[in-house]
């Protein structure tokens, strides 16, 4: 008999035995209906963080390149980068000269102040002093006003731009350009305003910012701090060779000796997704083992029934080797039994869990079922239900028909 | 007439432990077609193991067995299962139907083991239930029909895939004495019509029916007539 008549016939007998137990049936493929559930959601949690991780290091800017003081995720004893020398605007004005391969250069020093106006005031705002080069390196954006320009870098004028938080905090329905804000106990007068950044990984707010010349940053806060220096490579393709040019200029700059380690670190975006595949990698495993447990259960579940279902139906069984059927199709028709009954609890799984993926994208975090999630599901579901049903129905197969069909 | 079933010194023995049953102890039949033979004998003769053999359904442990000119007792049991299908029609004293299937699917299903296409499938089924006087039952379920309507559906099924012998095992067993005699008077009007049957039981008044009557006692041969009518 050909193959796929054989499967087509089976399918028959398959669905017509699921309809005659349909609360066996259903019982079965619970546990698969949870597996597939399980493992769908746990996907589609994970895509969620990796979507929330994606979109959070985009502000850092995949093709820039930050040399400071301190490596970011470095392994080195903190004491290591700590007494590094500072980076300062001698380093700074060296890479500018030197670099060929960037296309912006900022230098940038951060401190907390409090910022102030009129009455109302916002503790642990983060000032950055930098140059008008920022916006074009990290790649801000204005959303009312204008950046700095050079000329007010070059003249240390008391000017700044504010980041949405600060304009929220401190001016609910006046326009904040033009207005004189405290920094600190200086006065500045605000001439933009940037878009909305978001937050890093969800810990501190990007938005809770004052910008300001560095010159204005150095008179008014001291030098005393460690610059970073930020570079925008021309092309991100190349981003290796910008990076390469840079460690060269900055050992000449730092007059590391020849066969020395860098004594500063260059930083990139790429850093923090390895260090965030590092973290996460384990939590996903661990993840899709503790739910690809739950459907190993549930194809237990299913051996578990289909062994009683062919233990009911032995003499069925003798029936069908009488008049004709060989072990072949006995196997056949059992494995797609408990495959119809698996890829019904995965199908199930998948009604269950792409509506909790639209609430979980709606109310918690954006995240969608990825495509290859759902036709894994239902491959895993197809597997676990050959695997389940292989030794009830090769049992099946080998019933002797004399036996069987004696059978009550 | 051509010979269709040549057995010859076949054994069957059973190990019980240390001891060995001889179900069969060297049994030697000859079967023509269109022969009506009734093998009978009390319970334990061997008739029923005998039974298994001639339909496929059992191996014997030595001799030989030739059935339609084809040797039986070296083949696996795919070969077997092929053999069930074309060239042997059973008929059950238990019926042995589907019960979740209707008619018209029991008798259809040597035909899909087969491989027939589904129209070939439906219309062979119909022409057999219509042979037995079934035209009008076929949508029904085992559960729907009479017990001597359900042996008619089973020797139905027995019939779809033209097969070289009927073997009916105590086919009147779970009938009453009158649905009994109207299934014996099918056997009759089909073996007229050419059918080869064999028909087991341990009931002198079913035996009767057939032309030739081998007794079997202790997995020996006790007798073997044959009608002088018929002959």
């Amino acid at each position: 008999m050909n193959i796929f008549v054989e499967i087509k016939e089976s399918l028959i007998i398959a669905i017509n035995a699921i309809r005659g137990n349909k609360m066996r049936s259903f019982l079965a493929a619970l546990g698969i209906v949870i597996g597939i559930t399980a493992v769908t959601l746990m996907q589609t949690a994970i895509e969620g963080i990796n979507r929330a991780f994606e979109s959070s290091i985009a502000s850092v800017g995949a093709d820039v390149l930050y040399v400071q003081k301190f490596e970011w995720f470095g392994n080195e004893d903190y004491e290591v980068y700590r007494n590094r020398k500072d980076l300062t605007l001698k380093h700074y004005e060296f890479l500018k000269r030197f670099s060929q391969t960037s296309s912006s250069i900022s230098p940038s020093a951060g401190t907390g102040r409090m910022v102030q106006y009129g009455s109302l005031n916002l503790e642990g705002v983060f000032v950055i002093g930098t140059t008008d080069e920022y916006q074009k390196t990290v790649s801000l954006n204005i959303d009312d006003g204008r950046f700095m320009t050079a000329k007010e870098v070059e003249n240390a004028y008391p000017v700044c731009m504010i980041g949405m938080d600060v304009k929220n905090g401190l001016f609910s329905n006046i326009n904040p350009i033009g207005k004189i804000i405290k920094v600190g106990s200086y006065s500045f007068r605000i001439i933009g305003i940037i878009e909305k950044q978001g937050s890093m990984l969800g810990l501190f707010s990007l938005d809770s910012r004052v910008i300001i010349p560095i010159t204005t940053f150095y008179k008014y806060f001291g030098t005393r701090r460690s610059l970073s220096i930020n570079i925008k490579a021309a092309d991100l393709n190349n981003l290796e060779e910008t990076k390469e040019e840079v460690r060269s200029i900055m050992r000449k700059a730092r007059k590391v000796p020849p066969g020395a380690r860098d004594d500063f670190g260059i930083n990139e975006q790429a850093a923090f997704k390895d260090t965030y595949n590092q973290l996460t990698a384990l939590i996903k495993v661990i993840g899709l083992l503790i739910t690809g447990l739950s459907l190993i259960v549930g194809s237990v579940g299913i051996a578990n029934i289909m062994f009683v279902s062919v233990k009911e139906r032995t003499r069925e069984i003798g029936i069908r080797k009488a008049i004709g059927a060989r072990r072949r199709t006995i196997l056949i028709q059992f494995l797609i039994e408990s495959s119809v009954i698996c890829l019904g609890g995965g199908m199930v799984g998948m009604m269950i869990s792409f509506p909790i993926s639209l609430i979980i994208d709606a109310f918690v975090l954006p995240t969608a079922m990825p495509l290859w999630v759902v036709v894994l599901g239902l491959l895993i579901s197809l597997f676990f239900g050959v695997l389940s049903g292989f030794f009830p129905a090769y049992n099946a197969a080998k019933l002797d028909p004399v036996d069987s069909l004696r059978y009550e | 007439m051509s010979i269709i079933i040549d057995i010859s010194n076949i054994k069957k023995v059973y190990e019980m432990g240390e001891e060995k049953l001889f179900a069969l102890d060297g049994v030697d039949v000859v079967i023509e077609r269109n022969e009506y033979v009734a093998i009978m004998g009390p319970s334990g003769s061997g008739k029923s193991t005998l039974m298994n053999i001639i339909g496929c359904l059992d191996t014997p442990t030595s001799g030989k067995y030739i059935l339609n000119g084809k040797d039986v007792h070296e083949m696996d049991d795919d070969e077997l299962a092929e053999i069930r299908n074309k060239e042997i029609g059973f008929v059950f004293q238990t019926f042995n139907l589907l019960p979740r299937n209707n008619a018209l699917h029991n008798v259809e299903l040597p035909l899909i083991y087969s491989g027939l296409s589904k129209a070939d499938r439906i219309k062979q089924a119909q022409d057999s239930l219509a042979n037995v006087g079934l035209a009008d039952r076929m949508m029904h379920k085992p559960n729907e029909l009479s017990g001597g309507q359900r042996q008619r559906v089973a020797v139905a099924r027995a019939l779809v895939n033209n097969p070289s012998i009927i073997l009916a095992d105590e086919p009147t067993g779970n009938l009453d004495t009158k649905t009994g005699e109207e299934i014996m008077s099918l056997f009759t009007d089909l073996n007229k019509k050419g059918n080869t049957i064999i028909l087991v039981t341990h009931e002198e008044e079913i035996a009767r029916h057939a032309n030739r009557i081998i007794k079997i006692r202790d997995g020996l041969i006790e007798s073997d007539n044959i009608k002088e009518s018929s002959a």
